[in-house]
């Protein structure tokens, strides 16, 4: 009876040794960052982070931007990683009222919070607990050809409304198209959504209508639209969108043949070297005097999963990404703003632009289709784009989204 | 020891042997047959039942990926058959459908002209092969790449004609044609394929009788060449059906189902509404009714080979 009894202790030690816990010093970090910058940058960090503690060895997996999201949710609710890339604000707040997400709390010390930029604050807190670390937000505003502008008789970005309006007539009669825009992966319209309706009727009734509690046939969401059907039928923007991808639009850009483009700073890596000292910035021109300065500006975060094995070690990294050292070292290679405001910024004239646009804004969004669900802004920005290209149909655009709106929230 | 050869015959089982054992030499023959397609059919199951099975109750339910999966009975469906979205997407398949058709058409023509014995004509076969050869994902690139109306090649060819530009991608009503006629280019290479395979087993001496008889051209092709290619159109007919109703890969690299909506096809709306909009089970319910109507096509296509057969 010995040897069947030994043999059977044997292969439950096994496959106990084989599916229970990993070693505590193992910490293991599923990341989004597949672009080249951000996966050199987090490399780098993740490197360092194991050089100043020699305990704890990472496992830092990579993920697909697209896949990722869909994977998130199976890590999340099965085996989880420790630390996971999310996304602050309305993406994290669905996950922590599912009990996903870890409270960390304990890592927000009085220094801490006084050193981070008070909505990044903001944005990774849920009933007066944190949940998650942010890291990294960026500006979305328009980037323009200083010097088609120029050529076109305009001396500076649009700062109003009626500068806008004016503009584009301007560099229309001059035969370039005002707007680039490429709207086939539907995101680029809505930060012209977001910002219409940012500066029409303010950050207050943009995150109600984000959060559903206010229908898409109210007056003063027509308004915006309104505005925007009026930079439509004045030909602002490219006229064959539908079938442009971002980088695609961006190339009427560097072509000379559209002036502007409302995107995030992202695209000034894209710039062509001889185009970089032509390229501008500027924020979203003014539409409502009366109205606050509020700005996109989607920040980056890094969360611990409810499941994560190693806490401990998962809270070491969180509090390392906090520090306003490693945040200036990722951010230079993402070339992106740190939250932390101790932390230095690289020396770039659009990141210095962006930097003094989000911290003399009065309020953040985190662009359409994080603040609002994944459901309703997929409906919503294929209404955008319907709109965009056959702006008489408001009427059924409108009511599209709002059916969809009120399925989704219930009222 | 060696075994008896056939275990039936050996009605008394050899002393010193369990029940067990015994009662395996005498059923050893009527049980083989189940043994031995035992790993197939638990396969099958796993990969393929057990997956549809799972889909269809997910379709019963309200799920986000992540939460709790709530029962709602048929409501996913009911929605469904109101949403506006699913009857452009069923119109858009069963257009596609029959566009693709059009493929077996066209592959028999290539294959009749490529059908000869001219020296080089194996370089011309395989260039008319290529693309069914190159992924759907490069072709649906090309044509995206080709038809696009700011920098595409065909609005530089219509300019240097002095045609004015077009764009067929950006169109609410023609973008769906650009996507199928991307998709008809390697399915008429592929049916092409299958012709010429088909050819070659078409039996001389019938032709040359035919000839006899004084048939040529059209005659001969309707009455003696097709009547023995016909295995060969009904491989090809259900091929396309079958790939009209799971396009998926040219709309999702071409247009993502837009402008608004207008390309959506039930295979992308299945995947859009489950992994992009997290809706699984509303996705669930897309892809029901896209088994059912499979289902019905091929039962449909099965059905007739059958009875032909039978005839």
């Amino acid at each position: 009876m010995r040897g069947p009894c030994g043999l059977v202790v044997c292969v439950v030690a096994l496959v106990l040794g084989a599916a229970g816990p990993a070693p505590a010093r193992t910490l293991i970090i599923n990341a989004n960052t597949s672009d080249p910058a951000p996966r050199a940058a987090w490399s780098a960090a993740v490197a360092a982070f194991e050089r100043e503690n020699p305990d704890i060895q990472v496992k830092f997996n990579i993920y697909d931007h697209e896949s990722y999201k869909k994977s998130i949710r199976n890590w999340l609710t099965g085996a989880s990683p420790d630390v996971v890339f999310w996304f602050a604000g309305n993406r994290m707040r669905g996950f922590v009222e599912r009990k996903l997400l870890t409270d960390v709390s304990s890592l927000f010390t009085a220094d801490v919070t006084a050193s981070l930029h008070r909505p990044a604050l903001d944005l990774v807190t849920v009933g007066g607990r944190q949940y998650g670390v942010p890291y990294s937000y960026y500006q979305v505003g328009l980037y323009f050809r200083a010097d088609l502008l120029q050529s076109a008789g305009i001396a500076q970005a649009p700062r109003d409304w009626n500068e806008l309006l004016a503009a584009c007539d301007r560099l229309k009669s001059a035969g370039i198209d005002p707007v680039a825009i490429g709207s086939k992966d539907l995101w680029p319209t809505a930060a012209w959504f977001d910002y219409l309706n940012l500066r029409t009727n303010g950050h207050a009734f943009h995150m109600a209508l984000m959060a559903g509690t206010i229908p898409y046939t109210d007056p003063r969401v027509r308004a915006v639209f309104d505005k925007w059907r009026a930079l439509l039928e004045r030909g602002c923007f490219t006229r064959n969108h539908a079938s442009l991808s971002w980088q695609e639009s961006q190339a009427l850009l560097y072509q000379g043949r559209a002036a502007m483009m409302l995107i995030g700073n992202y695209i000034v890596p894209n710039f062509p070297s001889g185009l970089r000292e032509k390229m501008d910035f500027a924020r979203f021109p003014t539409i409502d005097p009366g109205v606050g300065r509020y700005e996109d500006a989607p920040m980056n975060s890094l969360h611990i999963p409810a499941g994560a094995r190693n806490k401990d070690g998962a809270r070491r990294f969180l509090a390392y990404v906090l520090r306003a050292d490693v945040q200036e070292a990722i951010n230079r290679a993402l070339s992106q703003l740190p939250v932390n405001l101790k932390a230095g910024v690289a020396d770039d004239p659009f990141l210095a632009k962006g930097q003094a646009l989000l911290r003399q804004a009065d309020g953040l969004a985190q662009y359409f289709d994080r603040d609002t669900s994944e459901d309703l802004a997929l409906i919503a920005m294929k209404g955008f784009q319907e709109f965009m290209i056959e702006p008489e149909r408001i009427e059924s655009v409108l009511a599209a989204i709002e059916q969809a709106r009120k399925r989704i929230y219930g009222h | 020891m060696p075994h008896p050869p056939r275990a039936m015959d050996n009605a008394s089982a050899p002393p010193g042997r369990g029940a067990l054992s015994d009662w395996w030499w005498r059923n050893q023959r009527a049980l083989t047959p189940f043994i031995l397609l035992a790993p197939a059919c638990l396969l099958f199951a796993v990969f393929v039942l057990y997956p549809i099975a799972a889909s269809i109750r997910l379709s019963l339910h309200d799920w986000d990926g992540v939460g709790p999966q709530t029962w709602v009975g048929l409501a996913n469906f009911a929605e469904l058959f109101g949403d506006p979205v699913f009857y452009t997407a069923l119109a858009n398949n069963l257009c596609w459908l029959a566009l693709y058709l059009l493929a077996p058409v066209f592959g028999l023509g290539l294959a009749l002209f490529l059908n000869q014995d001219v020296r080089g004509i194996r370089v011309v076969r395989s260039l008319f092969l290529f693309p069914f050869v190159i992924s759907q994902v490069v072709v649906g690139l090309i044509f995206a790449w080709f038809l696009n109306a700011e920098f595409g090649l065909l609005n530089r060819l219509l300019g240097s004609a002095g045609l004015p530009a077009v764009a067929p991608l950006e169109s609410g009503r023609w973008a769906i044609f650009a996507v199928i006629l991307a998709g008809l280019w390697p399915q008429t290479a592929y049916c092409m394929i299958l012709y010429l395979t088909g050819l070659t087993g078409i039996r001389p001496e019938l032709i040359e009788s035919a000839r006899m008889d004084g048939a040529r051209g059209g005659r001969l092709l309707w009455h003696v060449v097709l009547p023995q290619l016909r295995p060969v159109t009904f491989i090809a007919a259900m091929v396309c059906v079958v790939g009209a109703l799971r396009s998926f890969d040219l709309v999702a690299i071409m247009t993502a189902g837009g402008p608004y909506n207008s390309t959506m096809v039930l295979g992308y709306y299945m995947y859009e509404q489950t992994f992009l909009s997290l809706r699984y089970g509303y996705g669930a319910a897309i892809a029901a009714v896209l088994f059912a109507l499979m289902g019905a096509f091929v039962g449909l296509f099965l059905w007739r080979l059958l009875r032909r057969e039978a005839a």
